[in-house]
């Protein structure tokens, strides 16, 4: 089975469209939006759900003022500043409290509280689903807003994917990457054989895309890079060109700037569906480099 | 007054709106949270006078004193630790540096050292703009706790004549988003008139409203692709400050890493006017 993956490193340089392109000139696959925080992969695919799954985050710390007897031993083991005193207007200090954006869920807090008064639960922090599209099974997700582990997330979705292309018998995985470098990337990157960087003629795109590709040759990942947009400024897609050249990394493809794309998404059609782009043979192009 | 620049949808134009609204304003602070891919110094060109290291700690196991009783393997809640027969092995990628397992050692076998997560850089640019921004080092995953520390440094840093502070935020609307938001006065959402750019903008109105603060939307481009955001904004009751038309001149100057008020200086005034627009909205008194 191969695992291929669209990433960029920067935002909006149009992984989603072309991970949509892909999905209808793909044969026999599984489709997976790990862009779980802000997924768009939807707009397009247009899937109809037929399976919803909660998914249980991290452990969160939560103090229980009844039995505090806020001797402060939490405040000082806990090392993302997520343990606040709150005090009265005289000063005193009325209670201690966890804020839960900070608390990164390690239970140091829990294990050492000497009275046992620190709870520790799991919650429910997003949701996945199995759905169908027209191209084939899509799986993808929601995190809640404003929760961690989308790595974990990420992780789910892509077994889900994997788990379901066994039984369909497919023998390809297409999945759209979040943007960044960090921890969603990371989980997105696992066990992929291809990964296609999409950057665009930018300063901006260029250092982005040479940060994700260290942390793809990182990771193991076989990396291709397409330019979208790149008679938007010429001069930088030759510097983008001399970039891979030098480094060896195989230019599949320059996508030209078409708002006849901007128009597409607006109809929520692929590429590959909505006749009105010039654009189209080109992205079949790159489908044949990079799908191969 | 700590304004934030954020979006849901990456590629709309925070960097773009975070940056000229700095070099409108002048004299300020200006933080760059997108760690993991940080490009306003792209636009500002710092002069770069002090790199800060920022480290957290992970776990090392002295073998002699290890008797594989388990414990730290079993608290580890992000599975950094595994209990071999032989051997504990740490995998210091999914180490979040909690320090659990040193502390509930009972053969004390466990000590830390540091290692290094980013840099925090700090300097000057034009404008009277002094300039943080973080860097996550490559392979590196956890990039809140650097988020958490370019906020720590800068407030430390910061002097009684900066009265404003500006941070560009990361894509998305998970913890990064959510730590860079926190506690700043004002949010200005960055969006686009397509389909994606919608969606991701209801998904960043509900967290700037799960975090309580007050904000406005920027529309990029607003003359490509349809009016579906308009219409979700006013009948969402949300203020409209500023809309930047596409223009192929806007594109090919953020290429080359050139701010829009540089090249087209008619902008600056356009920029300050959504700056004192949002003093209004907040209600903060600056001199």
């Amino acid at each position: 089975m191969k695992q291929l993956l669209i990433i960029s490193g920067k935002g909006g340089t149009g992984k989603t469209v072309l991970t949509a392109a892909f999905a209808a000139l793909a044969k026999n696959k599984v489709m997976v939006d790990c862009d779980v925080d802000a997924s768009d992969l939807y707009l397009l695919l247009h899937p109809i759900i037929k399976e919803t799954h909660d998914f249980m985050g991290e452990k969160k710390s939560f103090i229980n003022q009844e039995k505090c007897i806020k001797c402060g031993k939490c405040f000082f083991l806990c090392r993302f500043d997520a343990v606040k005193s709150i005090k009265k207007h005289n000063g005193n200090l009325e209670k201690i409290i966890i804020d839960d954006i900070s608390c990164e869920g390690c239970g140091v807090c829990v294990w050492n509280c000497p009275v046992n008064a620190i709870d520790f639960k799991k919650a429910v922090s997003g949701q996945w689903y199995i759905s169908d599209t027209k191209y084939g099974p899509f799986v993808h997700a929601k995190l809640g807003i404003g929760e961690e582990n989308s790595g974990e997330l990420v992780t789910m979705v892509k077994n889900q994917a994997k788990n379901l292309a066994k039984s369909n018998k497919c023998d390809l995985i297409i999945i759209d990457g979040p943007p960044g470098i960090g921890c969603p990337v990371i989980a997105s990157l696992s066990e992929v054989d291809r990964s296609l960087i999409v950057t665009e003629p930018t300063l901006s795109g260029l250092h982005d895309a040479e940060r994700i590709i260290n942390v793809a040759n990182h990771f193991g990942a076989e990396v291709k890079l397409v330019i979208n947009k790149y008679d938007l400024n010429i001069n930088m897609s030759t510097k983008i060109e001399e970039f891979c050249k030098k480094n060896n990394i195989p230019l599949i493809g320059k996508i030209k700037f078409d708002a006849g794309i901007i128009e597409a998404i607006v109809n929520g059609k692929t590429i590959i569906e909505y006749n009105k782009t010039e654009v189209k043979e080109e992205i079949i192009k790159i489908w044949e480099k990079f799908g191969e | 007054m700590i304004i934030s620049v954020a979006s849901g949808k990456g590629g709309t134009g925070k960097t773009t709106v975070a940056v000229n609204l700095a070099l409108s304003i002048g004299n300020i602070q200006f933080l760059d949270c997108d760690v993991e891919e940080p490009n306003a110094h792209i636009f500002l060109n710092p002069k770069i006078e002090k790199i800060e290291s920022f480290e957290i700690l992970h776990p090392i196991i002295d073998e002699s004193k290890c008797n594989l009783c388990g414990k730290c393997g079993k608290i580890c809640e992000f599975h950094a630790i595994a209990v071999m027969p032989k051997k504990v092995i740490i995998f210091e990628e999914l180490c979040h540096g909690c320090g659990g397992c040193a502390l509930i050692c009972p053969q004390k076998a466990i000590t830390e050292k540091s290692k290094e997560l980013g840099i925090i850089r700090i300097g000057r640019c034009i404008n009277d703009i002094e300039f943080l921004d973080g860097v996550l080092n490559l392979g590196q995953a956890h990039a809140s706790p650097l988020i958490r520390q370019v906020k720590k440094t800068a407030a430390q840093i910061k002097n009684k004549n900066q009265q404003i502070t500006i941070i560009d935020a990361p894509p998305g609307t998970s913890c990064p988003v959510i730590n860079t938001v926190k506690e700043t006065d004002f949010c200005i959402l960055v969006t686009e008139p397509t389909p994606f750019g919608l969606n991701d903008l209801i998904l960043a109105v509900e967290t700037v409203k799960k975090l309580n603060i007050p904000f406005c939307v920027v529309i990029n481009r607003f003359d490509i692709g349809d009016n579906k955001v308009e219409k979700y904004c006013k009948d969402e009751n949300i203020p409209i400050l500023m809309k930047i038309p596409f223009s192929k001149e806007i594109a090919l100057s953020y290429s080359e890493g050139i701010p829009i008020v540089e090249k087209y200086p008619e902008y600056k005034k356009i920029f300050y006017d959504l700056f004192e627009n949002i003093i209004k909205r907040v209600n903060v008194n600056i001199q």
